[in-house]
């Protein structure tokens, strides 16, 4: 019979994360480290604003681009977060995930062919939305020499003339990494020379720990003007079933994005719409909540690390370390598959996220730390074997 | 400590939540010395600020037959030292266990446990009441607490629902 699969479908890998859930989740008694989402539930305020909106008949569709309530209120949030000023009727694009910002982002900017810079290790669907849109990924591998932080000279020899974009994902996942000011100043001073898009992912923006918030390469000079800021209310805001993020950049580029965006979608979910904004109005003082706690765990995981003898860079980002491996002689693929089968205990491999990310593993610290001392006993009695 | 937050406020966020943290362990989660940390802890119980540490318990759980009402008071202020020191007389009762000065419709909230309804009734009768400065009372039972002090009581047990890895 007739091939009937694209062949860029067929082509390209499951993710490597796929394929160890699929492992992990027969099993019982399982201990994980391996999520990538919080362990909060969305707070109460949010959700009751939500089920009201349903108790109020907003069943229909809004407008494509989005609720212009929810848009001027993310357009109020990145002002007074992150210092910029998006019009909230040309702007701002309210997608379904900060995940469908990535993909639209990828097809509005990508002719076949075209190149995109992908720094790694980073989140999985990436590459997959660079191939899925006839481009063609260039990894920019980062490593734990820098801290995971890419820097101007990782990106300068990369660049071609058939480079379109470059996507960023910072604070990053898997790495936990974040970029200071001053890194971005370096990349900007690179990136201002060269016509070359750049799709910065904040999703973990909120989830910084330290002296230093949070800064937008969209916030640096000459940036503004080529820059889409991807966001959401999944890990800020403990919403990652509600799929709600949203575009922001310039407003050639944001009706490029909503012109796919309403063929394929028409408009993200009403009840999640309206969810967000009470978010966005009222959420601050959970998020401080919950980046406190999420703070709390992270020196605790950082600090049992140390007792075990296990190298991390300290993290200063997300809700993931990523300590080396490498010492232990086994690939990470093997040391995480070793590590489920014989104690039970599901943390992911570090290539999953990129070639780069081998010799690594990701431990998410969205957990109690009941379940962070449960994990990390079954993790120092595996080392302890091997 | 981020956010301007001092170490202080650090600390008591934590062991208002959980008594049973050891100053190491609160070290460990806020990044500072153990000995700072228990440095301030000593500060704190000195000034007052830690009143005590407590256990929560859901005595619903238990075979304990005990008993919570909350009483509002309605009393006369005492020229020169207004509500405290009949405050004081009621607190003074060991089977007191808050106080409140409350704004609206009466003085005092007094919340008060007992084995049983006579128990309560004969405090009532016999020593709020009698009281020269008490003007009225009244009684209100607790049939059910659903939540205490931030914490729900009997809720279901929720586990993590999450998938197992994700990306």
């Amino acid at each position: 019979m007739r091939e009937l699969i694209a062949q860029t479908v067929r082509d390209m890998p499951p993710s490597g994360i796929r394929r160890f859930f699929d492992v992990a989740s027969e099993m019982k008694d399982v201990v994980s480290l391996g999520v990538g989402e919080p362990d909060f539930v969305t707070p109460w305020h949010i959700r009751e604003e939500a089920i009201f909106s349903l108790e109020n008949r907003r069943t229909m569709y809004t407008s494509n681009a989005g609720l212009m309530e929810l848009r001027e209120e993310i357009g109020r949030y990145m002002s007074r977060k992150y210092a910029l000023e998006y019009s909230p009727k040309e702007q701002v694009l309210v997608t379904v995930g900060a995940s469908e910002g990535i993909d639209v982002a990828m097809r509005a900017l990508i002719d076949p062919g075209d190149e995109v810079l992908v720094v790694e290790p980073c989140f999985v669907s990436y590459r997959a939305c660079v191939l899925m849109a006839g481009g063609v990924p260039v990894s920019v591998p980062t490593s734990a020499r820098n801290d995971f932080r890419v820097t101007a000279s990782d990106i300068a020899p990369r660049i071609t003339p058939r480079t379109k974009a470059i996507i960023l994902g910072y604070p990053n996942n898997p790495t936990g990494a974040v970029l200071e000011r001053g890194d971005l100043e370096s990349l900007a001073a690179l990136l201002r020379g060269h016509d070359i898009a750049v799709i910065s992912d904040e999703i973990y923006s909120e989830l910084t720990y330290g002296e230093n918030a949070h800064v937008s390469i969209a916030s640096l000079p000459g940036m503004y003007e080529k820059t889409i800021v991807l966001n959401g209310f999944s890990k800020a805001f403990a919403m990652t079933g509600w799929r709600l993020g949203f575009a922001c950049g310039p407003e050639e580029i944001i009706a490029a994005m909503t012109k796919i965006h309403q063929y394929v979608l028409m408009c993200a979910p009403t009840t999640a719409q309206y969810g967000g904004l009470e978010a966005l109005r009222s959420g601050d003082a959970g998020v401080q909540a919950m980046r406190a706690e999420y703070d709390t765990r992270r020196r605790f995981m950082l600090d049992e690390f140390g007792k075990m003898g296990i190298d991390c860079f300290e993290a200063k980002g997300a809700f993931y370390l990523f300590p080396s491996i490498a010492r232990f002689g086994l690939s990470a693929e093997d040391f995480c598959t070793k590590l489920l089968y014989e104690k039970r205990l599901a943390v992911v491999p570090g290539t999953a996220f990129g070639q780069c990310g081998e010799g690594h593993v990701r431990c998410s610290y969205a957990y109690s730390i009941d379940s962070i001392k449960q994990a990390l006993s079954r993790l120092r009695e595996f080392i302890g074997e091997l | 400590m981020q956010n301007g937050q001092s170490l202080q406020r650090e600390i008591l966020t934590l062991i208002e939540k959980n008594a049973k943290l050891t100053a190491k362990e609160i070290a460990v989660y806020l990044g500072a010395e153990e000995s700072a940390v228990s440095a301030e802890i000593a500060a704190l119980e000195k000034a007052r600020v830690i009143c005590g540490y407590g256990t929560l318990i859901n005595w619903e759980l238990t075979d304990d037959e005990s008993l919570t009402a909350l009483i509002e008071v309605k009393v006369t202020p005492a020229r020169g030292k207004g509500f405290s020191s009949i405050a004081e007389r009621i607190y003074s009762f060991d089977e007191v266990k808050s106080v409140y000065l409350m704004s609206g419709g009466y003085d005092l909230a007094v919340i008060i446990e007992g084995k049983s309804l006579k128990d309560i009734s004969m405090f009532v009768s016999d020593k709020l009441s009698p009281l020269e400065s008490v003007l009225s009372t009244a009684t209100h039972f607790v049939l059910k607490k659903y939540k205490d002090h931030g914490v729900v009581f009997g809720g279901r047990e929720q586990g993590d629902e999450r998938m197992i890895v994700s990306p």
